[in-house]
């Protein structure tokens, strides 16, 4: 017969039940799945007190006490204050711009420590610790700005300009154990 | 006029649906890593508090988590705060130290999120906390919404 030239069929899979496996599986994550919004104000805690070992001694004028009670009043080193206070009175410890010798000799040397009673309620030490980290965020970001111009949230993570900036004010906070 | 004809256009267009399964799959993918896997049934009640300085966790995988609130007991009334961890709630505050410590094997760079509701007594988390640190597990983080 004539010579026709086969159209060769390519060898075709059915792709057409491809997508409803896709969509069963993408409706099986839906289901299953959350998307866990995990913010929350990050700390690392101190290791655990050896009971031979004496605490290394530490002067007086480089700790600020600040005391919270069951009902939310605040006593910063023995002064009764309120929580709009708190952050500049911190920055003004941390930093003392003036030399002032109640307060810290450098902002290396200076630690807070938070010590709350056992019934104080949780959202009340969240916010003390809130105003805590409040007030190095600003001494971050204020370093950061003179020294490089950006924010301290827009350095990168882990490069020599974060690190020189967490040195000069490194967040030394110690969460003090309630009285029982 | 008969030799005109109405010229109709005789095939038909068909969009190539060809590329569903992939937008689809781009879409599951998304999800798949985007989201973790719920199963832990809470047994305590969680009103978390706010904050305004948090941040992220980013690494979800290295996350573990503390709840602590109180108990839900049944016909909707509240017991004690409770300390839960996986599935169950701990009544021993020294086996705490024991179950942090095997996650930390099995994650050096654990981080733990502490859940706790915010009427809950501060007594109970120092205790926990304590725990942590005779574990090793320095790295945690107090889960609050972010505040406006």
């Amino acid at each position: 017969m004539l010579l026709k030239k086969r159209k060769r069929e390519g060898a075709e899979i059915n792709g057409s039940s491809m997508a409803d496996i896709a969509f069963l599986l993408l409706i099986f994550f839906l289901v299953t799945t959350t998307i866990n919004v995990d913010t929350g104000i990050g700390m690392v805690l101190p290791p655990p007190l050896d009971e031979e070992v004496d605490p290394p001694p530490i002067r007086e004028r480089n700790l600020m006490n600040i005391l919270v009670n069951a009902q939310g009043l605040i006593l910063m080193d023995e002064q009764p204050v309120s929580i709009n206070e708190v952050k500049d009175k911190l920055i003004e410890f941390i930093d003392n711009p003036t030399n002032n010798e109640e307060l810290s000799i450098s902002p290396e040397a200076a630690i807070v420590s938070l010590k709350t009673q056992r019934e104080t309620p949780y959202n009340i030490y969240i916010d003390m610790l809130d105003e805590v980290m409040s007030a190095y965020k600003d001494l971050r970001d204020a370093a950061s700005r003179s020294n490089y111009g950006v924010e301290y949230a827009r350095l990168v993570e882990n490069s020599p300009q974060q690190e020189q900036i967490k040195d000069m004010y490194p967040k030394k906070i110690s969460i003090a154990e309630p009285d029982s | 006029m008969a030799h005109f004809k109405k010229k109709q256009a005789g095939t038909k267009q068909e969009v190539p649906t060809s590329a569903m399964p992939d937008v689809v799959f781009m879409l599951l993918f998304f999800f798949m890593v985007t989201t973790v896997l719920r199963e832990v049934t809470l047994k305590v009640k969680l009103d978390l508090t706010k904050a305004n300085n948090i941040e992220k966790i980013e690494e979800k995988r290295l996350v573990s988590y503390i709840y602590m609130g109180p108990e839900r007991l049944p016909q909707n009334k509240f017991g004690e705060d409770k300390i839960q961890i996986d599935d169950s709630i701990v009544d021993d505050i020294g086996a705490i130290r024991n179950i942090m410590y095997d996650k930390l094997i099995e994650e050096p760079r654990l981080i733990v999120s502490l859940r706790v509701d915010q009427n809950s007594e501060f007594g109970l988390l120092t205790d926990v906390q304590k725990e942590l640190q005779q574990a090793g597990t320095f790295r945690i983080n107090y889960s609050t919404k972010r505040e406006d």
